[in-house]
């Protein structure tokens, strides 16, 4: 069974200009230092300079370049964020995979831990767990993983449930291959491809909940040119309007590059399977 | 549930809330865990709690000195009326533009639409508000800033604690127009996220019923375009709208902690935000309760709706 | 009044579905349009009213009593739709909307076609719930669809097409949905309406058996084209076109060809 018609996916305007989009941000990202035209922690230039010939995005209250601080915050949030994003797609795959396939009491359980979590806003949630685990980067991501899992775990049962019950996955059951077995090899397959598009349409959501909480100062501390982190310190000084402005754009980029593919990939999946991910990806 | 996941995070709220210095002195931590119930087993801290629940007492706060349900009585209706008038937005202008793609299917408005609704579910909220309220309240001075009315007006008597409405049922119309005026920018930032989701989600939707049967049987019989849209086709489309609707609710209280930041909008995101950093665990809990209320009302309405929306339902 | 179709060519996305059809449907009688799915019958249905999919292409021409159809305004075509030229489709669990009422859905293009007024409305459509054998009509008129059997849901349909008192009448497989049971008491009601209303009906249908035991004419189509035309006793008893005979042959021994007296029964039966 094939799900994804990837070739006419791509050959969509809005998956182009996202991809590029995408791309430019992870060269930023890997190159940085070599990108950057100044350090970004140097508190060397004047401060709360505005846009000009030798700091394009302008200085801080620090005196620190915003365009280097910008792309050296591509070094902290892309990663953090594709890292999170596929330790839920991990977790919430695989529980929501066990709580279809072996149903009853595994099911109940597990699905009734991300009944909770779903119940809850998501912000209010990691705020809450963040602030608990004390504000550093590494428990904002922890935060945002607890209130990420289940949409996975949701859309993979979901998925599961209405695979296990197919001829062939019966008949290989019948055959006497372990739950296991059949699990890794008929199932797996048929689950891909949904989960990837959910994924892709996720890490937008992950990257706007991670600098939200950095914004609230309960994840990247400073001097750390985290996206969030730097929009607030532009708050302080909201009248010299390039503090704020140049790393919130950033953010809005990369969700918008990971938005325009992830919903281009979502119309190339069977309408079925793309109205199930609608509703769970809430 | 919210006692069971305050409890189970290791922070410690006695070094939240007391300085250096008072920590240094066991007499004072000591003091400040009994004044506050710590001192006690967890089951018995929880059968209190469920005990202050069924007197309707919340605890009291470990931040403001005052029992949560005051607290909350003063916050809460201050998002409800943000949160309701960002709902209210998205609804009309998410499903309105949701539609309009849906009948210009694969033309120009079609995708300019696409482009609009995935930017608007790509803007960090914080940062949309600090633009908005750098641009239209710093820059052009065109809204008022900060608050939910002018201080110099006072305010109308509060019945609902809904200011628009209170400063109607007051009559006064100078009070209305500034509420209305400091509600709008924040309103609209609030439900940008959401109109973008209705919007995309409203044009799958009618154009799922566009295909059905008996649009093209109502086609058959003739009747103009404007009854078919409005009579046959919204109706459908309007059951799985709603359900999506009432799920952006819960992503919309979310997006109030970090609009309220800005706006300085005194509703109960900033009142979560300021016990979450503190570890405040009543006026967490608090939260908690009333966001549950909030998920089990908006349920009921939503069930009402299925209701009057489909009489398949009703007549169950 | 007769409804001419004449060279009735139509393509999906440069796809042709349909490569030149002629049909002719007069008054007081049933034509039988058969083939196999795919063939293009329902097209040809849909064609007239302007009822195609998005995207696509129609040339030829459709006449109702000498006026071109394909050609008219949307505003006029909404006047022939519904008002003159009715439909009935396949699956009235699907054709009918289910959360208005089937008084609704009855009355309402009733007002907009005849300018009538709501208890007018109202009389007539119980009235007609009442001419296609729908129990308790004043009841029914207020319930909703999910709340009627599947025959039932198919007459309250072809009731709500009747209401404007059209002139021609199109069914596509009016029957299929439809348990064995209750098709033949659907198909002697159209049969009945047709004779006593003068309607002409174009009935589409895989099915010869039914097309034996109500057409006047038959017409076979294959691949977009019309095969055969002609009377119903001609077309099924000596089939010209080797098509029409390979149709004939995959049906069981029992089924084939009119049975003698078999429609003069069902007009005695309903009229």
């Amino acid at each position: 069974m094939r799900r994804l018609r990837l070739p006419e996916a791509w050959r969509q305007p809005l998956a182009v200009v996202g991809g590029v989009i995408a791309l430019v941000w992870l060269v930023v990202a890997v190159a940085a230092p070599l990108l950057a035209p100044h350090d970004p922690l140097a508190q060397d230039l004047p401060r709360l300079a505005p846009p000009g010939p030798g700091h394009w995005f302008g200085t801080d209250q620090l005196g620190r370049d915003i365009l280097s601080r910008v792309m050296h915050g591509a070094r902290v949030s892309i990663p953090l964020t594709l890292a999170l994003v596929a330790l839920s797609v991990l977790i919430g795959g695989l529980l929501g995979a066990c709580a279809g396939y072996f149903g009853r009491w595994v099911d109940e359980t597990i699905m009734r831990v991300a009944d909770l979590v779903f119940a809850f806003p998501t912000v209010i949630l990691a705020m809450v767990v963040a602030a608990a685990l004390g504000a550093s980067l590494t428990n904002a991501v922890l935060a945002v993983l607890v209130v990420a899992w289940p949409a996975y775990a949701r859309v993979t049962r979901g998925l599961v449930l209405g695979v296990r019950e197919r001829e062939f996955v019966l008949s290989g059951r019948l055959l006497g291959f372990s739950a296991w077995r059949s699990l890794r090899v008929d199932v797996l397959p048929n689950v891909t491809g949904p989960v990837l598009v959910l994924a892709t349409l996720d890490i937008g959501t992950a990257l706007l909940l991670l600098s939200g909480l950095s914004f609230l100062g309960l994840g990247a501390k400073p001097p750390s040119p985290e996206w969030g982190a730097m929009v607030a310190s532009g708050v302080e000084v909201f009248d010299s309007w390039w503090v704020a402005t140049f790393p919130g754009l950033a953010i809005l980029t990369v969700v918008l590059a990971f938005n325009f593919l992830g919903d281009t990939l979502r119309d190339a999946l069977d309408p079925r399977t793309a109205r199930a991910i609608k509703e769970r990806a809430l | 549930m919210t006692f069971v996941l305050t409890n189970l995070v290791p922070g410690d709220p006695v070094a939240a809330n007391l300085g250096q210095r008072a920590l240094g002195d066991p007499a004072i931590v000591a003091q400040w865990r009994a004044d506050h119930g710590l001192d006690r087993p967890l089951w018995q801290q929880y059968a209190l709690h469920l005990q202050g629940l069924l007197h309707g007492d919340l605890g009291t706060s470990q931040q403001s000195h005052r029992p949560v349900s005051q607290d909350l009585a003063e916050f809460v209706p201050a998002t409800l009326e943000l949160a309701g008038a960002a709902i209210l937005v998205s609804l009309v202008l998410g499903v309105a533009f949701g539609v309009i793609a849906a009948l210009r299917r694969d033309r120009l408005s079609d995708h300019t639409l696409r482009v609009l609704s995935l930017v608007g579910i790509s803007v960090p909220t914080f940062w949309l508000a600090l633009l908005a309220f750098y641009v239209f309240f710093y820059r052009l001075q065109i809204t008022p800033g900060s608050g939910r009315v002018d201080a110099a007006l006072g305010s109308a008597p509060a019945v609902t604690g809904l200011q628009t409405v209170d400063a109607l049922l007051a009559g006064r119309w100078d009070i209305f127009t500034s509420a209305v005026g400091h509600l709008i920018t924040p309103a609209l930032v609030l439900a940008l996220y959401t109109i973008g989701l209705l919007t995309r989600f409203t044009r799958s939707a009618v154009l799922e019923v566009l295909g059905q049967d008996y649009v093209r049987a109502a086609r058959a019989k003739g009747l103009p375009g404007r009854v078919i849209l409005f009579r046959y086709v919204l109706r459908s489309a309007l059951v799985p709208i709603i359900t999506v609707a009432g799920l952006a609710f819960g992503s919309l209280l979310s997006g109030t902690v970090l609009v309220e930041a800005i706006f300085a909008w005194p509703g109960v995101g900033q009142y979560a935000y300021k016990s979450a950093t503190t570890l405040d665990l009543p006026a967490v809990m608090g939260v908690g309760l009333v966001v549950g209320v909030v998920y089990l009302v908006i349920n009921l309405v939503v069930d009402v709706l299925y209701g009057v929306i489909d009489p398949r339902v009703r007549l169950q | 009044m007769t409804l001419d179709i004449t060279g009735l060519k139509v393509s999906i996305r440069g796809k042709a579905i349909l490569g030149g059809v002629d049909l002719s449907l007069r008054e007081g009688q049933v034509h039988g349009l058969a083939g196999e799915s795919g063939s293009g019958k329902t097209m040809t249905g849909l064609a007239v009213l302007g009822l195609l999919p998005h995207g696509s292409q129609v040339t030829g021409s459709v006449t109702l009593g000498g006026r071109e159809l394909l050609t008219l305004a949307p505003k006029e075509l909404n006047e022939v739709r519904g008002g003159q030229v009715a439909m009935v489709f396949q699956d009235p669990a699907t054709s009918l909307h289910p959360m208005l009422t089937v008084g609704r859905q009855l009355t309402e293009h009733m007002r907009h076609h005849l300018r009538i007024d709501k208890r007018e409305a109202r009389r007539r459509a119980v009235e007609l719930l009442g001419k296609v054998r729908i129990p308790g009509a004043e009841e029914a008129y207020g319930r909703f669809p999910h709340q009627f059997s599947g025959g039932m849901r198919q007459r309250v349909a072809i009731a709500v097409a009747l209401a404007c008192s059209p002139k021609v009448l199109i069914a596509d497989e009016p029957t299929t949905a439809l348990d064995v049971t209750v098709q033949a008491g659907v198909l002697r009601l159209l049969r009945g309406l047709c004779d006593e209303l003068g309607l002409a009906v174009l009935l589409v249908t895989h099915d010869l058996g039914v097309m034996s035991a109500v057409a006047d004419e038959v017409s076979v189509m294959k691949d977009g084209l019309v095969v055969e035309t002609g009377p119903r006793e001609r077309v099924l008893r000596e089939p010209a076109h080797a098509y029409t005979r390979s149709l004939l042959d995959s049906l069981p021994d029992s089924e084939r060809g009119p049975r003698p007296g078999t429609r003069g029964d069902i007009r005695t039966e309903e009229s």
